[in-house]
């Protein structure tokens, strides 16, 4: 970490509980972004490993959301590097770039549904650029197992304009975990959800974490949020990771700024 | 502008906001130079989006057809109403048709199509684009691995550039049919007799050069609508700015390329 302020920053680096072992998914080191005059983010550095659960905490505007952009080459990094699989996002060709993006679900804060089509052929658009040679009943399966996984098969024809928030979501996810990633970036899921929906939302990540044993970045100010799903969290002020630690830790931490954010 | 400024400083500052909107311009249209390149780049590249396209050419083409072909009917009967007049005066009421046929063939046809579509195809487009852009479905297709400027902006120029002139021929032909029912309120003419009489007074060089310049009045609607889309930023107020700059924009560069058509055709 860049910047340790926070007494938890000195304490051995937290490995979450469970299957997070091995090689980092995604390795960051000095990741520097701005944004014409504005220094969004001053040299992050971060490791998320296999099966973990990063939630990354941190006030509007403090780079959260273009940390996880910059995992997925929508933002470009002006210093550090940044490795997912292995691979060097910044070196990587167009194509190749792709390849690692099929590995990589991102969920977005509005779910991003294409509001031409329905659920149905939202499910249907990234199976049929990626999975050409799978059957047309194969494909209408995994779409229904998709939808089962988030309760929505009843939702299947309708238009996204007719969803809630919440199904939205839920719509989003399953239409982000149709190709199976083996990395999940969640940029603040539960957002202007009420507070029984973001409980569903929240146990929806654990339980997709379990059963298809994903790695994941999680961007929240839900509180509850990160504690039922984070491995490990992250608090980022002024683009610099100031404190990280387990969500009990951060909770008793010194640093009153840190623990404002569990009050 | 502060008022205490002598006219030394009020024209720095005038000349200077001028050039800062000359660099914008410029700025523009160096952009959509690039983005142009970039789906002649795109364009040859697999995989052919043939669905998107066929789609894109029904929304175009045939959602397009009553109001094209409307307003060409009406722009054929105002044409033959308003000249009938001064025809008469010459006694030259017979060469009405052919005047008719060359008018619309050679301008009113291709020039209304053209701007009906930058109003109805190419704020659409911006809008549609620009509303995909602020809400993320642009990015949630990049990062799916799916080439959204492949998938929407190749598709969408495409099927302008393919509609344009079968929409073109078609006001052409309406316009035509306008004015013979228009001639037919004062005089009585056979609608075989209006065309065989319209089409003696058309020549090649006033077909093939108004099919060719509608290829490229359909390109530009399709791309800058896609451009203006594509540029839009954060905020719901950006696609109100997309829609009505795509067809500001579009409209002007059909008038541009216009006059350069006829400029051309001229020389030929």
């Amino acid at each position: 970490m860049t910047d340790k302020t926070n007494d938890i920053m000195d304490t051995p680096r937290v490995l979450p509980a469970g299957e997070a072992t091995g090689e980092p998914v995604i390795s960051i080191h000095g990741l520097k972004k701005s944004f014409k005059d504005h220094e969004v983010l001053k040299g992050v550095d971060l490791e998320v490993y296999k099966g973990e659960n990063l939630v990354v905490l941190g006030k509007s505007g403090s780079g959260k959301s273009v940390l996880i952009k910059c995992l997925v080459g929508l933002e470009y990094p002006d210093e550090g590097e940044i490795k997912v699989f292995g691979q060097d996002i910044s070196q990587l060709k167009y194509d190749e770039l792709n390849a690692l993006r099929v590995r990589v679900g991102f969920l977005f804060q509005n779910a991003a549904l294409y509001d031409s089509m329905t659920v149905r052929e939202n499910l249907a658009f990234p199976l049929r650029k990626h999975k050409k040679t799978m059957s047309r009943e194969k494909k209408e399966s995994v779409i229904m197992e998709m939808l089962d996984n988030v309760g929505l098969v009843d939702s299947i024809d309708q238009m996204p304009s007719r969803l809630s928030g919440g199904q939205s979501k839920r719509i989003g996810l399953a239409r982000t975990l149709i190709l199976r990633p083996e990395l999940m970036l969640y940029d603040e899921p539960t957002t202007g959800l009420d507070t029984a929906t973001s409980h569903e939302i929240s146990e929806l990540m654990v339980r997709t974490k379990k059963k298809y044993n994903i790695s994941s970045i999680t961007i929240t100010h839900d509180m509850s949020c990160a504690r039922m799903t984070a491995d490990r969290i992250i608090v980022i002020k002024e683009g610099i990771v100031v404190a990280e630690g387990t969500y009990e830790e951060l909770e008793k931490s010194k640093d009153e700024w840190v623990r404002s954010f569990f009050n | 502008m502060p008022p205490n400024l002598n006219p030394y400083q009020k024209a720095r500052i005038t000349v200077t906001a001028r050039r800062s909107q000359l660099q914008q311009f410029f700025y523009g249209a160096g952009n959509l130079v690039v983005f142009a390149g970039r789906f002649f780049k795109e364009v040859v590249k697999p995989p052919y989006e043939w669905r998107e396209i066929f789609y894109q050419c029904y929304l175009v083409g045939y959602k397009s057809t009553f109001l094209i072909g409307l307003t060409a009917f009406i722009m054929g009967m105002v044409l033959a109403i308003q000249t009938r007049p001064s025809m008469a005066d010459f006694g030259a009421i017979s060469l009405i048709p052919g005047m008719i046929s060359v008018s619309v063939v050679r301008e009113i046809g291709p020039v209304i199509t053209a701007l009906i579509c930058c109003g109805k195809v190419g704020s659409r487009m911006g809008a549609e684009l620009g509303a995909m852009k602020v809400t993320e479905q642009i990015d949630a297709m990049e990062v799916s691995a799916i080439n959204p400027f492949h998938y929407l902006v190749v598709t969408r120029t495409l099927a302008t550039t393919l509609m344009l002139p079968l929409l073109a021929i078609l006001a052409d032909a309406i316009g035509m049919y306008g004015g013979f029912v228009a001639m037919n309120i004062h005089d009585t003419m056979t609608l075989r007799h209006f065309f065989v009489k319209a089409f003696a007074h058309l020549e090649f060089i006033d077909v093939f050069p108004a099919i060719i310049k509608t290829f490229f009045f359909g390109f530009v609607i399709g791309l800058i609508g896609c451009y203006k889309g594509y540029q839009a930023r954060r905020g719901t107020e950006s696609v109100g700015v997309a829609a009505n700059s795509a067809v500001v924009a579009s409209s002007l560069a059909v008038f541009i390329i216009d006059m350069l058509a006829a400029q051309i055709t001229d020389l030929l």
